[in-house]
């Protein structure tokens, strides 16, 4: 049925209708979510102006846990049933999740510079940020590391699957570790915590990050499946008819 | 004008606010320009290698 419903000849037909619905939504979300978080919120009461990085820092760091996520369950179904378009739909997030982790450390440390006196602390929260910036790197370094590419697929697969140890030590890091990062006011049992002109623009924001990582992700994946068919083609070439 | 520098300072935290989002703009608009890239350069080379063995060239 997985191998029917994602076949790659029908991802590329479906892929190129998604497209400019993403891009379309990735403008149209930022834009509104940009207008709301810069002009119309109000500064925060204890953080001032300050807070306004913080509508790009939680939706980064959401998204760079929910690619690791997505990554995980692509490894996981590309290893089991063999999946083509698993393995390449892993490989194709691993860069934007990569960019989104490092967004979300870069905009922290602006960020606690002026409200906690520094760019940088090891708080737990942080270390195990940095450490999942360090998957990603190692994850991108090993699948491309092998001639054959279906090793390095294989290979890396694996690195996802047991850094995923990783992801629920980052949602609880400030719940076991009392230390320097706050812990969540959005995503937590009794629902956010926070007024709605806040939530707005921080919703608003994390719906134009997931669309421009789909965004992103088709065209990777279509570039991917190009060049997998570029590959057989020359494959044939020299043992056929050369 | 006033107003628009006021909206650049932003009670001071200017200077740590938008170096965060234009950076973000950098890193998106840079990966996303890649990613285009990187899709373009296996088009042409499909549709090079298909033009030599003479096959219709066409999508998947």
């Amino acid at each position: 049925m997985i191998q029917k419903f994602a076949s790659p000849a029908r991802f590329m037909r479906l892929s190129q209708v998604l497209l400019p619905w993403m891009a379309g939504l990735t403008v149209a979300f930022a834009a509104v979510g940009l207008y709301l978080g810069l002009v119309v919120a109000p500064a925060d009461y204890q953080q001032g102006e300050s807070v306004r990085i913080m509508y790009i820092h939680v939706p980064a760091a959401w998204m760079a846990l929910f690619c690791y996520a997505a990554m995980a369950i692509a490894a996981a179904v590309g290893l089991i049933w063999k999946h083509p378009l698993a393995d390449l739909a892993a490989k194709s997030t691993a860069p934007v999740g990569a960019a989104f982790t490092f967004l979300a450390l870069f905009t922290g440390a602006m960020w606690g510079k002026p409200m906690w006196g520094t760019w940088w602390v090891w708080d737990a929260r942080l270390t195990s940020m940095l450490v999942l910036f360090f998957l990603y790197l190692g994850y991108i370094a090993l699948v491309n590391a092998f001639d054959n590419p279906a090793r390095g697929i294989k290979a890396s697969s694996i690195l996802v699957l047991v850094g995923f140890v990783n992801v629920p030590i980052i949602k609880f890091s400030v719940e076991w570790w009392n230390t320097l990062h706050q812990p969540a006011s959005v995503l937590k049992i009794g629902g956010p915590s926070i007024h709605s002109s806040m939530l707005w623009p921080l919703l608003l924001m994390a719906l134009a990050f997931t669309a421009y990582y789909l965004w992103v992700l088709l065209l990777r994946l279509r570039g991917e499946i190009i060049a997998n068919k570029v590959r057989v083609l020359r494959l044939r070439r020299v043992h056929g008819q050369a | 004008m006033e107003s628009l520098a006021a909206f650049f300072d932003m009670g001071g935290y200017g200077v740590y606010i938008w170096p965060g989002y234009v950076l973000t703009a950098v890193v998106l608009v840079g990966m996303l320009v890649a990613s285009i890239r990187f899709l373009r350069s296996n088009e042409a080379r499909l549709q090079a290698l298909q033009a030599e063995n003479g096959e219709p060239s066409g999508e998947a």
